[in-house]
């Protein structure tokens, strides 16, 4: 059996999901990683995108917007502000996130439209990314 | 002496009465096992969120840089008083213990010659203290439509408090709640949000973190969620405290109506006896004149 390490996955109403996993797959704001058991420490912050965890029972898949992951070696713990199941995501639900994100754009000043408008392209990439 | 029929009406107006306290204690109950659920699932986030900026804060704090939600504004001039109290009154002293703290606060930093903004959250805080401080005020957060507070209500008021940081209306933001400790006690708490203080955490075994992006950057897009998991934390608390002193409140309500008609049967059965009393008086004294 391949080594496996603690994964936690955290809102600020409840915990999501916590289970031992051999992998998971995390959307970083620099870029996707895939954090492994002792992976060396690292803090990073997330854009909006899918975070996947695939253990020996299975798989676990989130659709979050936003939030940072801390991974030690011991485990990796997601704290999203918003996080939705794969299974329960529909093209109303990321539709809405869109518009939300645009209409912050929009309304934003000059400086901060670059984070912006790449949050909403984010936010728009997962509905194809899940071929909804 | 009353007579029967009032003692009867009143003893059936107290009953009714009691059964409505018994049932809001009933609804109480049930609306704090959920409230206490709320906050403890609350939990875990909050305390992730707080040992990695206190990680964070501890690396960066001290270096100029440092945003300004961390080391303030340099002053504490201007302090914004964020009073959390709840929607609905019945519940006890809940109420007036937040606004008992923020009132002995205010009047300490007025004495200090500070200037004091109120930013109330529930309307029964903003009640008690249109009295004396209505000039005070910079606004006021509604949850009256909101029935379980969700995140993004804290995020909300957040984003309010924030913005005015942003826009150099205050130094320090303090927030006024009261923490859960058990159904009978609940304690008023102020918690300073702005700038953000972190209990010194005893760092534990001192993971070396690398972080991408930089420090900097991850400390400037977390410190404002953290000042959100904090005032959602307080919600929850508060929220569980309001159930909590409600039901206390509902349960000696109930007593006391119960005591209440004892008192007020007792009284009803002395009278009616001395009403029959009387009349067998007044027949037998009949009878005797004859």
């Amino acid at each position: 059996m391949a080594e496996t390490m603690q994964f936690d996955l955290v809102s600020p109403e409840k915990r999501l999901a916590s289970a031992q996993v051999t992998e998971v797959q995390i959307p970083g704001a620099e870029g996707d990683l895939t954090a492994m058991p002792d992976h060396s420490p690292l803090i990073t912050t997330l854009r909006p995108g899918v975070v996947k965890a695939t253990g020996p029972d299975g798989g676990l898949e989130f659709v979050v917007t936003g939030g940072f992951a801390e991974i030690s070696a011991a485990g990796t713990s997601v704290l999203a502000e918003v996080a939705v199941p794969v299974a329960d995501v529909t093209r109303e639900i990321l539709d809405g996130m869109v518009e939300e994100a645009n209409a912050a754009r929009d309304a934003a000043e000059a400086e901060a439209q670059d984070v912006l408008a790449k949050r909403a392209a984010d936010l728009a990439a997962i509905s194809a990314s899940l071929g909804l | 002496m009353p007579n029967l029929k009032d003692l009867k009406n009143r003893i059936a107006s107290v009953k009714s009465t009691r059964k409505i306290t018994k049932a809001m204690q009933m609804v109480a109950a049930a609306k704090l096992r959920r409230a206490q659920d709320a906050a403890e699932a609350g939990r875990p986030y909050a305390e992730r969120m707080n040992a990695v900026l206190g990680g964070l804060a501890a690396s960066v704090g001290g270096s100029d840089s440092a945003p300004k939600l961390l080391s303030g504004t340099g002053s504490d001039q201007v302090q914004l008083l964020v009073v959390m109290t709840a929607e609905r009154g019945l519940c006890g002293g809940f109420n007036s213990t937040i606004v008992r703290l923020a009132r002995t606060k205010v009047e300490e930093l007025q004495a200090a010659g500070k200037t004091v903004k109120i930013l109330t959250v529930g309307k029964k805080g903003r009640e008690q203290l249109k009295r004396d401080y209505e000039d005070l005020f910079v606004g006021h957060v509604d949850l009256s439509e909101v029935k379980n507070v969700g995140y993004a209500n804290a995020h909300g008021i957040a984003a309010d408090v924030l913005s005015r940081f942003d826009a150099g209306e205050f130094d320090v933001a303090t927030i006024f709640y009261n923490r859960f400790q058990s159904v009978i006690s609940q304690i008023p708490t102020a918690q300073q949000i702005i700038p953000a203080a972190f209990e010194a955490e005893g760092d534990e075994g001192g993971t070396l973190y690398d972080y991408e992006p930089s420090e900097e950057d991850i400390l400037a897009d977390l410190l404002p969620r953290g000042v959100a998991t904090q005032i959602f934390a307080a919600l929850l608390e508060n929220g569980a405290s309001e159930q909590g002193a409600r039901m206390s409140a509902m349960d000696n309500a109930t007593r006391n109506a119960g005591d209440m008609i004892d008192k007020l049967t007792i009284q009803y059965n002395r009278s009616r006896q001395a009403v029959i009393t009387n009349e067998l008086i007044e027949i037998i004294s009949g009878a005797e004149a004859l």
